[in-house]
């Protein structure tokens, strides 16, 4: 970790080693972020940062750069801008990093991206013009030392903290703990990884990286209905919800209207607490929230697990 | 070599539309090796050709087939189709898009369609009956380091520092999951060499790229023994 400089909430909690919440905001094929904004106000003083996801699955949404600026402002949440090099080539890129400095970012997630023939517009020009250990190391210079690639000073650098995703279920795993090592190398500063259902994953996964000496926030997806996990379950390859989950949740989506949420929400508690109360027992740095459209659970699962 | 395939019938047909007099040219080469542009498809080409101008009463047809060497060459395209090419007023090329190209250049008088697509420079594998895409022509090679399995052809994203999250169980996330990831590929041959420091290695952004068109002067030797006998 960088020891001399700190710019953002989210790296100065966890300097201080405090187990930290950061949760995670989806702008979708709109204009209107009334519902996310809405949204975000479970999240207000549970969460210390949250990412806002630049285009996920390949699908072409709206900006996230733009969404980051505008819930950073109307939510007053520190906003994790997630950055994808999948659409823009080194230019675009460090021109989008430049105005998000000047939009007062401070946080972001370098990312390689999903390629667009998995999403939306499947014939869109790949870019990968950088990968996300690249634009890691991009971040850097502009931070640290000022300059571009090609060391072309910027009058007024930003102030970031660069963040990297990881897979703590990657099969086969070496080939990962060796990409973070690169990426490390490159001066990642934390990490967060995809979604983890299994304690002992995310165990294993972090005394795999423990020699790097960077902070690990394990992701959780707490599945908001039966329809979403079943969904999830089929459709993201290396993200299987644990049969015996999935079991519970299909046994409340046949419950009544009025009891259904309520039910949902007491499943998620009672394996997402003992997960929490579990990771704080671990090197963790803390626990990445991906309860995108289930914001309402995040209040109670930080308050249990305090 | 480079891989091609013959595009569809009606594409081609349609091409040659108002068109009565048609060389069909095959190439030797690459695209005749395989059995796609030789003068074999050329004249299977031209049957067919004469049979749906027939079968939908349009405009007669007269088509003629010859093959050459290699369409990629200039110097052969003049000295073996002039002749063809005088007599005819449309030529449909069955080289790749640089044959194609070749004879569009050398005979600028004369319309040149292209009766293949041009896919990619593969790699023959009998046992599988497959050709598969294993260089881009980067012009930086770096196998060396990669166990000798290229990223930029074989990584669907041609990423320097892989492998990206796309990958589950060695498979890459484009194409369904059938394809292997070359990354993991590259991990598993430099750990079996014992060279996994290669792996690790972080690879900066590349830089002096180099822009198509891209050209080279030939060896003085090759342009003195095809120059000389003009």
């Amino acid at each position: 970790m960088r020891p001399e400089k700190t710019y953002s909430e989210l790296m100065r909690e966890l300097k201080a080693r405090r187990f930290v919440f950061t949760g995670e905001l989806e702008p979708e094929k709109t204009t209107d972020l009334t519902e996310i904004i809405e949204a975000s106000k479970f999240l207000k003083g549970y969460v210390v940062a949250c990412n806002v996801t630049d285009g996920p699955g390949a699908y072409a949404y709206l900006s996230s750069l733009a969404a980051s600026y505008i819930l950073q402002r109307e939510t007053g949440i520190e906003m994790v801008y997630q950055l994808v090099c999948r659409d823009r080539n080194a230019i675009a890129l460090f021109a989008d990093l430049l105005g998000a400095g000047a939009l007062g970012i401070r946080n972001v997630l370098a990312l390689t991206g999903d390629h667009p023939a998995v999403g939306d517009t499947p014939d869109a020009k790949p870019v990968f013009d950088l990968d996300s250990a690249q634009l890691t190391y991009m971040i850097r210079k502009m931070v640290d030392e000022g300059v571009d690639l090609y060391g072309n000073p910027i009058h007024n650098p930003p102030k970031f903290h660069v963040g990297v995703a990881a897979n703590a279920k990657a099969d086969p795993l070496e080939p990962e703990i060796l990409k973070i090592e690169r990426k490390v190398k490159a001066g990642a500063e934390f990490i967060q990884t995809q979604t983890v259902f299994d304690i002992e994953v995310a165990k294993q996964f972090l005394r795999e990286v423990n020699r790097f000496n960077i902070p690990v926030l394990i992701g959780i997806f707490p599945l908001k209905s039966y329809g979403v996990a079943d969904f999830f379950d089929k459709n993201i390859p290396g993200a299987a919800v644990p049969p015996e989950l999935l079991e519970k949740l299909k046994r409340v989506k046949d419950l009544d209207k009025k009891i259904r949420n309520q039910k949902y929400d007491e499943v998620n508690l009672e394996v997402f607490i003992p997960f929490i109360k579990e990771l704080k027992k671990t090197p963790a740095a803390g626990c990445h929230i991906m309860a995108v459209g289930y914001e309402r659970l995040v209040p109670r699962l930080v308050e249990a697990t305090k | 070599m480079i891989i091609v395939k013959l595009k569809p019938f009606e594409e081609i047909l349609s091409m040659l539309e108002g068109h009565q007099r048609i060389l069909i040219v095959g190439c030797d080469g690459c695209s005749g090796i395989y059995e796609v542009g030789g003068l074999r498809q050329a004249e299977i080409l031209k049957e067919q050709l004469e049979l749906a101008r027939e079968l939908k009463k349009s405009e007669k047809i007269s088509v003629k087939t010859v093959t050459v060497p290699r369409q990629c060459d200039n110097d052969i395209v003049a000295k073996k189709l002039r002749r063809e090419v005088a007599e005819q007023e449309a030529i449909l090329s069955l080289g790749c898009g640089v044959g194609v190209q070749t004879i569009a250049e050398v005979y600028e008088d004369k319309p040149v369609f292209p009766g293949l697509n041009t896919m990619f420079i593969g790699m023959e594998n009998k046992s599988q009956g497959k050709l598969f895409e294993r260089c881009q022509a980067c012009d930086d090679c770096i196998l060396a380091e990669t166990g000798g399995i290229c990223l930029i052809a074989r990584c669907a994203k041609g990423l320097l520092n892989g492998p990206c999250g796309g990958q589950v169980n060695g498979k890459c996330e484009v194409g369904g999951y059938t394809r292997d990831c070359a990354w993991v590929l590259i991990w598993k041959r430099l750990k079996q060499r014992g060279r996994l420091d290669l792996f690790t290695k972080f690879r900066h952004f590349r830089v002096n790229r180099q822009h198509p068109p891209r050209e080279l002067e030939l060896p003085i030797s090759v342009t003195k023994s095809q120059g000389g006998k003009s």
